[in-house]
């Protein structure tokens, strides 16, 4: 599997670190419902079976979080796009 | 019929024309007590508990595709009973209880073969642990025996006790630990349990469930609607995927895991030997071939297959372990996709939707759990509380902060 670094190119996915779920957001922690917010952002997963969106770092090139659009079914990357331009 | 020396023999002298189909293939019938979803061992495991030792004979088992054609054919055989945690380690001694009378219980030789289990320590802190290990064993009653670096070279002196990076200190074994015919498991207790009347459902893809408010009242499946009292999930790396058909989001992500099988030898490895300084695993089938693997792939994955990052990570940790086996030819290598919990712990418990069970979670250690797995999955549909062993297994545990994390990771599924 080979993963298109925005800022490095097409590299081996042994160079990168997984994360998961790049669709979840942090909850803000002063709401209300905080603990059941902070339960599901936590612990809880879609795990879908088709396309997912992911964090890798690329620990050995250019240290960027990287967030990679791939189909969990046959691991084909449609996209990657760096963190800092993703928000 | 009943398999026996009896059988055998008058088989042998009629041609072999005497033996019947090991299970029926059943088609579905409308309504059902309790309908197991997932025709791996632990699915069927719980049919057959539930009919034997809580008397439940309108069961069904629903596989989508063939019974046994998931983890339970995938996985690498072993045995044991060697955790710490004092929510873990009695279930695992349980299965090992369970282990080494299954072969009677179910009438079916499952080669269940108790030829020990050796964990390796490469560190004085490693060392620590093991022994801390090994007395958490005892305490819940299972056998555990640490090893210097004698007592592992008396077992195994072809291992490189003096690798620069990672010499062998000693070992903690499991001697009651071993291997068991994966594929058998899954055909003992198919036809155990349809002996006592399971239905065995194949081809039979779970599409949806059929609700009366919240309650599941029965399944959709891809051969009509059928209803049930209660439906207990088995479905492991498909967890997630039949838990959303009833509104449910689990603590789980499916991961892949390869393992391997070498061309076939002579005897070489006699028992199960684990690497202590990378993740590596290796025991011998009885047909020869050399049986290993190592870390999943590390990445949510439904593919059941892996890439090469790992195949080159398990292999070099082979060869740091037992060089002699560098110039072997790999014969074969597969994927299963393992339902890795947020602790690397497993879940036998209720859902908050009444009439629906689950059983899950079981990361990468699954196939060693299925008896207790089943035994324990049965009492809970059957009597509506938890078995003494399987009490810390709560879907709830990860709200709660009562989490059974053996390897101290956090809620990093990829990394337990």
């Amino acid at each position: 599997m080979r993963i298109p670094c925005p800022y490095c190119g097409a590299r081996d996915a042994s160079e990168f670190a997984y994360l998961g779920d790049a669709t979840l957001t942090r909850p803000d922690p002063a709401a209300p419902d905080a603990a059941d917010a902070f339960h599901a952002y936590v612990y809880l997963r879609d795990n879908p079976a088709g396309a997912h969106s992911e964090w890798w770092y690329h620990a050995g090139g250019c240290r960027r979080w990287v967030k990679v659009a791939r189909d969990t079914t046959t691991h084909a990357i449609a996209g990657a796009e760096l963190a800092e331009g993703a928000r | 019929m009943r398999y026996s020396f009896l059988s055998l023999l008058k088989n042998g002298l009629t041609g072999q024309s005497g033996w019947k189909p090991a299970w029926r293939d059943a088609a579905p019938k409308p309504a059902y007590d309790v309908i197991i979803v997932g025709g791996g061992g632990h699915g069927l495991a719980t049919a057959f508990y539930l009919a034997s030792e809580h008397g439940i004979r309108n069961i069904a088992v629903i596989e989508k595709g063939h019974i046994g054609s998931g983890n339970a054919g995938r996985n690498t055989t072993i045995i044991r009973s060697n955790y710490l945690l004092p929510g873990n380690e009695p279930f695992y001694e349980w299965s090992m209880k369970l282990w080494e009378g299954l072969e009677q219980a179910l009438n079916y030789n499952a080669m269940v073969s108790q030829r020990g289990i050796l964990n390796l320590y490469h560190s004085d802190a490693q060392r620590d642990a093991y022994a801390r290990r090994g007395n958490a064993m005892r305490l819940a009653g299972a056998d555990s025996e640490l090893l210097d670096r004698d007592g592992v070279r008396a077992m195994y002196p072809f291992l490189d006790f003096d690798n620069a990076r990672f010499p062998i200190q000693g070992g903690l074994a499991q001697r009651r630990g071993g291997t068991a015919r994966h594929d058998a498991v899954v055909w003992g207790y198919a036809r155990a349990a349809d002996q006592l009347g399971v239905d065995i459902v194949q081809n039979c893809e779970v599409t949806g469930f059929l609700t009366e408010g919240d309650a599941i009242v029965g399944v959709e499946t891809s051969r009509g609607a059928i209803r049930a009292k209660k439906v207990g999930l088995a479905v492991a790396g498909s967890s997630s995927r039949v838990a959303k058909q009833a509104g449910l989001k689990l603590p789980l992500e499916s991961h892949v895991l390869q393992a391997f099988v070498s061309e076939g030898l002579k005897p070489l490895v006699d028992g199960v030997i684990t690497f202590g300084a990378g993740h590596f695993y290796i025991s011998q089938s009885d047909k020869g071939g050399l049986v290993f693997g190592g870390d999943i792939d590390g990445y949510n994955s439904y593919a059941q297959r892996g890439n090469l990052p790992v195949v080159e990570d398990v292999a070099e940790s082979g060869m740091a372990l037992m060089p002699r086996i560098g110039r072997l030819r790999l014969l074969r290598m597969w994927g299963g996709i393992m339902d890795m919990s947020m602790d690397g712990s497993p879940i036998i418990d209720r859902t908050p939707r009444p009439g629906l069970y689950l059983n899950s979670g079981w990361c990468y250690g699954g196939f060693k759990a299925t008896p207790a797995s089943g035994w324990c999955f049965a009492h809970l549909l059957a009597t509506d509380a938890d078995h003494a062993t399987a009490t810390a297994f709560k879907l709830d545990r990860f709200r709660t902060g009562h989490l059974i994390d053996e390897k101290g990771v956090g809620a990093q599924p990829n990394l337990h």
